[in-house]
């Protein structure tokens, strides 16, 4: 997984609520075994017709954001199926950070696994965001996730919350099996305390 | 000890190693696995060099992108991507010796129905699989929720999940469901008063007199569902009900195991005085034969009411309401019984099981269908077979419907099961989303009893004018 520490970028804007993972990347592509490739297809029937031609007003398809890095989204970002093929989609196109009121809880760990900073702010810092990202690609948003910190264009900064632990994993871009492994005897005597208490399972 | 939620309980069972910060490694007891979340996450255990931890604790069924169509053995039939993902769970549940259901065996089916038929899921246990259903299971009292392609990995290679623990939200039927009304209209109406991130970091306790009084399969519909209101979980205390449909089940402990385990499951309970940091009642009489009629699960209205305005919303709601009324062509003020169906879908692991087939079943008895294309999908094999046993499939073939094989099917259209752009669907399943069931195609939600209601008069209609109720 890549590091994440800050990111200078242009920022998408997507005010619709509940953006779910069928929107961010339909079920005919999830029948691939690998993690890359997706990115032509992120948002797939919001970007093109059915003969597969870009439809122009579909905000990744203008000139100004084809290049975003971020994302700024209604609430509820995420919402639906589990399928990691929506972060992959994502990171693939080149989507590093995506900034809304709430995301649905699964996609949200998801984002954390592929190096995606998935920031929550406030409504009023989101409709600040939002009325910067309309400015197209002049106004760019710096996010720092050493200092917890999402910068707008006017230089207006609102700082976010997030877990230590997915921050750490994030910032060094770090392997989470590998560090479980390292508790391995923990989970050793836990199996053999659980034999014993419920041998059944 | 402080009282404890039903949640606490399990949790504090399953936690083998807590941070400082908080951060739980958590043990987990199952781990479902389909085809079509998992050929990433085998791969990096190959790229590692890593094993499966507990291959006796993993087990596997290709289910969402399998033909439900007869003949499906042969894998010609199946699209060459299709085709490839399959043979990826046949190899790797090979190769890393995990127990696996393939399509050939009479008891594949949707994964979070398999799992509770051949008595895999147990009260009390910690449960997941890359799909975000199996909060399904948690109409058991396990503690069941839908996790990423990594995290299956990480279960893969630990058995452990790294998680940080939810709060508690109860929500309370009370009372008794009149008649025509079902979990599935539960489950919907619940969703319709919290929207869909109302449950975003809580795990949901259903409780009261209505849920008590609910089937097995009636308590797994009202948990599949509990990840459509956002909730990480949602779960059911154990009773006398849920030990019955586990015992004898071939994975379920016997004998001296089966009391051990009775003992245990009979202390899963939310402690009087146990603290929740969301409350929610709705009156079970209160509740009505519902169906989504846009294009988010909160979408709920009773089938005697209209077409909602977008002006009648708030904040972002309203452009959200103004494209899903677009997308689905329907006009404010229309009364949703004047919706004209084109096809009907019953199954999914939403309503997929034997007793949604007989409620459907019950409707569509001597009657003919008015719509163009109507399907059952049982959701396992053994679901299949026990409904041709019943004479249910007579039924259901006599009125017009396509009598299918087990899968996922057109609840997510992987396979060839979709719809049409701008085909209108009476759905069993979960998700309304654009786009779901085949671009372009409209879904509404609704119970078996009010899809198969709708395949009859070839329009949105009260179950209970067709049962004689009065209203």
């Amino acid at each position: 997984m890549d590091k994440f520490t800050t990111l200078t970028g242009v920022a998408a804007p997507m005010p619709l609520v509940n953006i779910d993972t069928d929107m961010i990347i339909p079920k005919q592509f999830l029948k691939t075994i690998q993690r890359s490739g997706l990115g032509k297809n992120l948002f797939d029937e919001m970007r093109y017709t059915q003969d597969g031609k870009e439809i122009p007003d579909f905000v990744l398809n203008q000139p100004a954001y084809r290049n975003a890095q971020i994302i700024v989204a209604g609430d509820n970002f995420g919402c639906g199926s589990s399928r990691e093929h929506a972060p992959w989609a994502l990171l693939d196109f080149g989507i590093r950070c995506v900034i809304s009121t709430s995301f649905a809880d699964i996609f949200f760990n998801n984002c954390f696994k592929n190096g995606i900073l998935p920031v929550v702010l406030p409504q009023e810092a989101v409709d600040h965001l939002m009325d910067d990202a309309r400015k197209g690609a002049n106004a760019r948003i710096t996010v720092d996730l050493e200092s917890q910190t999402v910068t707008a264009s006017d230089g207006t900064s609102f700082k976010f919350e997030v877990d230590a632990f997915k921050k750490h994993c994030l910032l060094n871009g770090l392997d989470d099996i590998g560090l479980t492994l390292e508790k391995a005897s923990a989970i050793d005597s836990f199996e053999a305390k659980n034999a014993a208490l419920r041998p059944w399972a | 000890m402080a009282p404890r939620t039903l949640y606490d309980k399990i949790w504090d069972d399953h936690v083998v190693h807590q941070a400082e910060d908080g951060t739980c490694l958590l043990y987990i007891d199952r781990h479902l696995v389909h085809e079509v979340t998992s050929p990433q996450a085998f791969e990096g255990l190959r790229m590692t060099g890593r094993k499966v931890r507990a291959p006796e604790k993993t087990i596997a069924v290709p289910d969402h992108n399998v033909p439900t169509t007869q003949g499906r053995e042969n894998p010609a039939q199946m699209p060459e991507e299709s085709r490839i993902q399959v043979a990826a769970l046949d190899k790797n549940a090979k190769d890393f010796g995990i127990n696996y259901y393939p399509v050939t065996d009479v008891r594949q089916g949707i994964v979070h129905i398999v799992g509770p038929e051949q008595g895999w899921t147990l009260p009390g246990m910690t449960v997941v699989c890359g799909d975000s259903h199996t909060a399904t299971h948690g109409a058991f009292g396990a503690l069941a929720h839908g996790i990423g392609t990594s995290e299956v990995e990480h279960v893969l290679a630990t058995q452990t999940l790294i998680q940080k623990k939810s709060k508690n939200m109860k929500v309370e039927i009370t009372g008794s469901l009149r008649p025509g009304v079902t979990a599935k209209d539960i489950t919907l109406s619940v969703i319709g008063a919290t929207g869909t991130a109302g449950g975003t970091g809580y795990v949901i306790e259903y409780c009261g007199q209505a849920i008590r009084e609910l089937s097995m399969e009636g308590r797994m519909t009202v948990c599949n569902m509990a990840i459509e209101g956002g909730a990480r979980a949602g779960l059911i205390a154990p009773d006398e009900k849920t030990f019955a449909y586990v015992m004898g089940r071939p994975h379920a402990p016997k004998g001296a195991k089966w009391e051990a385990a009775l003992a245990y499951w009979k202390t899963l309970f939310t402690d009087e005085g146990a603290h929740f940091d969301k409350v929610v009642t709705i009156r079970g009489e209160d509740i009505a034969p519902v169906v989504t009629w846009g294009t988010s699960p909160e979408d709920v209205l009773p089938i005697t009411g209209v077409v909602p305005a977008p002006e009648s919303f708030t904040g972002g709601k309203v452009d959200a309401a103004k494209r899903s009324l677009d997308y689905m062509g329907l006009q404010p003020g229309q009364k949703l019984t004047d919706i004209a169906i084109d096809t009907v879908f019953i199954g999914s692991c939403t309503n997929g099981r034997i007793e949604d087939l007989r409620a459907a079943a019950e409707i569509l008895k001597g009657k003919k269908i008015k719509v163009k294309r109507a399907m059952v999908v049982p959701g396992s094999g053994l679901v299949r077979a026990q409904a041709e046993e019943e004479g249910l499939a007579q039924i259901f073939i006599d009125a017009g419907f396509e009598w299918r094989l087990a899968g996922c099917s057109m609840c997510l259209a992987m396979n060839p099961d979709q719809l049409q752009p701008g085909e209108r669907c009476a759905a069993t399943s979960n998700r309304n989303f654009e786009g779901r069931q085949g671009r372009g195609g409209r879904t509404h939600l609704m119970s078996p009893a009010m899809a198969a209601a709708a395949a009859i008069t070839g329009h949105l209609t009260d179950v209970r004018e067709l049962m004689g109720e009065t209203v």
